[in-house]
């Protein structure tokens, strides 16, 4: 059972990949949405708010459809970075990255916004009549206070985006080495008649990894809290 | 001189405060809960940006809405002691205390070493704010203030979450630091011994209104301010010096102007300034020179005025130095014919003091 194949390694590896470029690109931009749908009032606050948790609501398969379309070679800004850049996103890892990001943002939204509701805005208020600009409030009282958010967060969407699907499928496809991660694989091997045992070592594979992640963020984000005197 | 002219509206809630205090000194905002005290600090701190008015320190301009002028919180060199502290948890005491002082030389001149010996915090400095008592708490958060050297400091109540025996523990630090940095106070409380404690000029504020603004002994003859303590906390307040100290009696003769009282001398030294509160209810007149009576403190005086409230009548006497409040009976004013320009002998049951340094409050000798 436990004698992984090359099969297994690299969609495992792949797995990890994606799954932590995911995360490097929308850890920062899920900060500043979170902060920005906490502590600002604008208009469109609400439609950007329900935009962010579409993913959660959406069939996969059209946020992947909606990708090609927008970043595909022929799609206006998948046209723009092949042009200027000579990126192309589609069958590639990096593509397979951002899919996941997307499907997996709104879950880093969320457990931030949490986290940032809770931090006291009498400690902010604090720091400025200490002299503290904006920046710093942030850096020295917001962002570390809202840390246990933010680690769960990344830690959830990491493990999460280990076994995105569908959107990975239809704006990727599924290519060996470059886009097959974990699901793709199994599902691949569920479409073989011998890929019985492959099937199983890989759902396995993926069952323990989600767990581990969930795990982590947990204990992490508990440590984090006595660290911070809660 | 702090000047204060603010007009908002808030919902049902209108606030008009206008006042001026001077600097340096400690002015109390004293009224009761709800009455726009808080609000008027907010402003002052500039975490609160609305309303129309002009708030100044000296030359120094934070808000005048004629001018467009709104200095951001964090740049008005306001320092905040708020109710709760509001210390950073993530942050030990020294990291507290050290937060604001970036900006200042704090850091260099031996500011902080002095402020930690003033505070008694030397013990408490590699802590977390978590396992701090309520009045740990409160020194702390008066220190990270005042480390930030700021032009005024605000006090929002810093007592009120705190029992009295906590609250005892801070108020003498108060006082301290009043008296060893010249630095402008605002003070909020509804506790009216708590301003006497450290107060030197009072604005009574009610409904967000200034109803009385002054000096402490001025304001403490309002109509105003009795309205808000109550009739039976209603007395005048008057400054004095410890002249005189008998050791083998055991009291300690405090001047009043010419006027002298005496009072029993545990916990006064010589030369001591004491401010010394007389409630109306315990002040006694008389028409004749008074004999054979155990009250010590006689004073000759003359009626200012009399008015009658709900409880009674309250007359104002006008002494050689001061003015008294004497709580008597509507058929007492009448028997005794008692009208304004009547010379009049006042009998002082007992007084209580605050010290101006520290000190627990003493009481007189009947």
């Amino acid at each position: 059972m436990w004698n992984l194949g090359e099969t297994e390694l690299s969609a495992l590896r792949l797995s990890l990949a994606v799954a932590l470029r995911s995360v490097s690109i929308s850890l920062l931009p899920a900060v500043i949405m979170a902060w920005l749908l906490t502590r600002r009032r604008f208009p469109g606050r609400t439609l950007l708010d329900a935009f962010v948790h579409l993913p959660l609501v959406l069939p996969p398969v059209v946020v992947g459809y909606l990708l090609l379309l927008l970043l595909g070679t022929r799609g206006p800004l998948g046209g723009w970075l092949d042009r200027q850049f000579d990126i192309q996103l589609t069958f590639s890892t990096m593509g397979a990255a951002v899919a996941t990001a997307v499907m997996s943002f709104p879950l880093m939204v969320r457990a931030m916004r949490i986290a940032l509701e809770n931090v006291d805005r009498g400690l902010e208020d604090a720091a400025r009549t200490l002299g503290a600009g904006p920046w710093r409030r942030f850096a020295t009282i917001t962002l570390p206070l809202m840390m246990p958010g933010v680690l769960a967060g990344t830690i959830t969407a990491f493990a999460a985006g280990l076994g995105e699907f569908g959107a990975v499928i239809t704006f990727v496809s599924n290519i060996p080495g470059e886009t097959r991660t974990l699901p793709l694989a199994l599902y691949t091997a569920l479409q073989s008649p011998d890929g019985n045992a492959t099937a199983a070592r890989l759902a396995t594979l993926s069952f323990a990894l989600g767990l581990c992640g969930l795990l982590a963020s947990e204990l992490l984000a508990r440590a984090l809290r006595r660290w911070l005197g809660r | 001189m702090l000047q204060v002219d603010i007009r908002l509206q808030r919902g049902a809630f209108r606030l008009d405060a206008n006042f001026t205090a001077p600097v340096p000194g400690v002015t109390a905002l004293f009224g009761r809960s709800g009455c726009g005290k808080t609000t008027v600090v907010n402003l002052l701190a500039g975490l609160i940006r609305q309303g129309e008015g002009r708030l100044s320190l000296g030359d120094e301009t934070w808000f005048d809405s004629a001018r467009g002028i709104c200095v951001p919180a964090e740049r008005r060199r306001i320092g905040y002691v708020f109710q709760d502290a509001r210390l950073f948890p993530h942050y030990t005491v020294r990291g507290n205390l050290l937060y604001g002082a970036a900006r200042g030389t704090a850091r260099a001149s031996g500011a902080f070493e002095e402020l930690v010996a003033l505070l008694g915090l030397e013990s408490l400095l590699e802590r977390r704010p978590g396992s701090l008592s309520g009045g740990e708490r409160q020194r702390v958060a008066l220190g990270r203030a005042l480390l930030a050297q700021p032009r005024l400091l605000l006090l929002d109540e810093p007592l009120a979450s705190l029992d009295a025996s906590r609250r005892a523990e801070v108020l003498p630090y108060l006082a301290r630091l009043r008296d060893h940095y010249a630095i402008p106070m605002v003070f909020v409380s509804h506790q009216f011994d708590e301003v006497l404690h450290v107060a030197t000029h009072l604005v009574v504020m009610d409904e967000g209104r200034v109803v009385a603004a002054g000096d402490v002994s001025a304001v403490s003859l309002t109509p105003a301010l009795r309205g808000i303590v109550g009739p039976d906390a209603a007395g005048a307040v008057v400054e004095g010096r410890v002249v005189g100290i008998d050791a083998a009696s055991e009291l300690a003769t405090v001047a009043i102007g010419d006027d002298m009282l005496r009072v029993s001398s545990r916990s006064l030294a010589m030369h001591q300034p004491v401010r010394v509160q007389l409630l109306a209810r315990d002040v006694i007149l008389a028409v004749e020179e008074p004999r054979g009576l155990s009250v010590r403190n006689q004073l000759r005086g003359r009626v200012r005025n009399i008015t009658a409230d709900g409880s009674g009548d309250l007359v104002e006497v006008e002494t050689g130095s001061v003015t008294l409040l004497a709580r008597i009976t509507p058929a007492a004013t009448r028997e005794l014919s008692l009208a304004p320009g009547t010379a009049v002998w006042v009998l002082v049951k007992a007084v209580s003091f605050h010290p101006h340094a520290t000190g627990p409050a003493a009481e007189a000798v009947a």
